[in-house]
């Protein structure tokens, strides 16, 4: 690992740490030590640095929704909104449990894209006309109900690691407070 | 009658106002924060519209719940076992609601 001015850049061993643990996070230090033919106290070291660092920002499970029974129905919601207000609608958004991810989009209009999950299409709808349609600056929307999902992944990491230079927690949260 | 009046007309804020959808989940970018705005939009909104939401009910509740105008729910109701569409249950809702709005506003 090369720190430079407070950044540093993570390496391919770094880079194969993280691919493990995405593969099962719960690999010990000594069962990723042995696949890399590195010492489980190295692996122990950049884990807990890229904790620090905030590279690895928690450990979960993913949950089979179908198996535990709980019936959903996700959907992909098209806002346009007035460019003024369009920051506000996304922050907005992101408040709600029923919305999962939300994206700004540059076409012709300006668009949030955003998923959003609901117990029922009832439910979903009942979301969207009374809390996301009277959000000021909200133009109209346009949602798509998902019917089948045939791929659901999380991105590659990066190959060529000199292009992830990162920033501290630290450092973060002092950009952070400058912007305020 | 003059409760009844100030209730229909008042204007209602943005998170009660009336927003016209066309099917689950998609807005039209059309909405109603009172009864004269409900009967002008009306007479503008995507048919689309005025028939998703009066088969599921929702003028009705609307203007039961938040304009407190249980006789035009009623007759939005009866209108609604009619089984109209397209521009036939436009025009029929419009006439109603314009109805009630020139009577509540004294222009009758």
């Amino acid at each position: 690992m090369k720190l430079k001015n407070n950044n540093f850049t993570l390496d391919s061993t770094d880079i194969k740490i993280l691919e493990l643990l995405r593969e099962d996070a719960r690999k010990t230090y000594t069962d990723i030590g042995k696949l890399l033919g590195i010492a489980h106290s190295t692996v122990y070291d950049r884990i807990k640095r890229m904790e620090h660092y905030g590279i690895i920002k928690k450990y979960t499970a993913l949950v089979d929704l179908e198996k535990v029974g709980a019936k959903t129905v996700t959907a992909i919601m098209t806002i346009y909104t007035d460019p003024k207000e369009s920051e506000k609608v996304a922050e907005k958004l992101c408040e709600f449990p029923q919305v999962l991810e939300v994206y700004t989009s540059l076409s012709e209009e300006l668009q949030i894209i955003a998923k959003v999950m609901a117990e029922s299409q009832e439910n979903l709808h009942e979301f969207i006309a009374t809390t996301v349609a009277p959000l000021p600056g909200v133009l109209r929307i346009r949602t798509s109900i998902v019917t089948k999902k045939f791929k659901e992944t999380q991105p590659l990491i990066v190959n060529d690691p000199k292009k992830l230079t990162l920033v501290s927690n630290k450092q973060q949260n002092e950009v952070r407070k400058s912007e305020k | 009658m003059k409760n009844e009046q100030t209730k229909a007309l008042k204007i209602v804020p943005r998170e009660k106002a009336f927003y016209f959808f066309t099917s689950m989940g998609n807005y039209t970018g059309e909405s109603a924060s009172s009864l004269k705005e409900f009967m002008e939009k009306i007479s503008t909104v995507n048919v689309k519209s005025i028939e998703f939401h009066l088969y599921r009910g929702d003028f009705e509740r609307w203007v039961a719940e938040v304009l407190e105008d249980r006789e035009l729910a009623e007759k939005i109701c009866k209108l609604r076992q009619l089984n109209y569409s397209g521009n036939t249950l436009r025009e029929n809702l419009y006439n109603i609601v314009a109805k009630r709005f020139k009577e509540l506003s004294g222009l009758s």
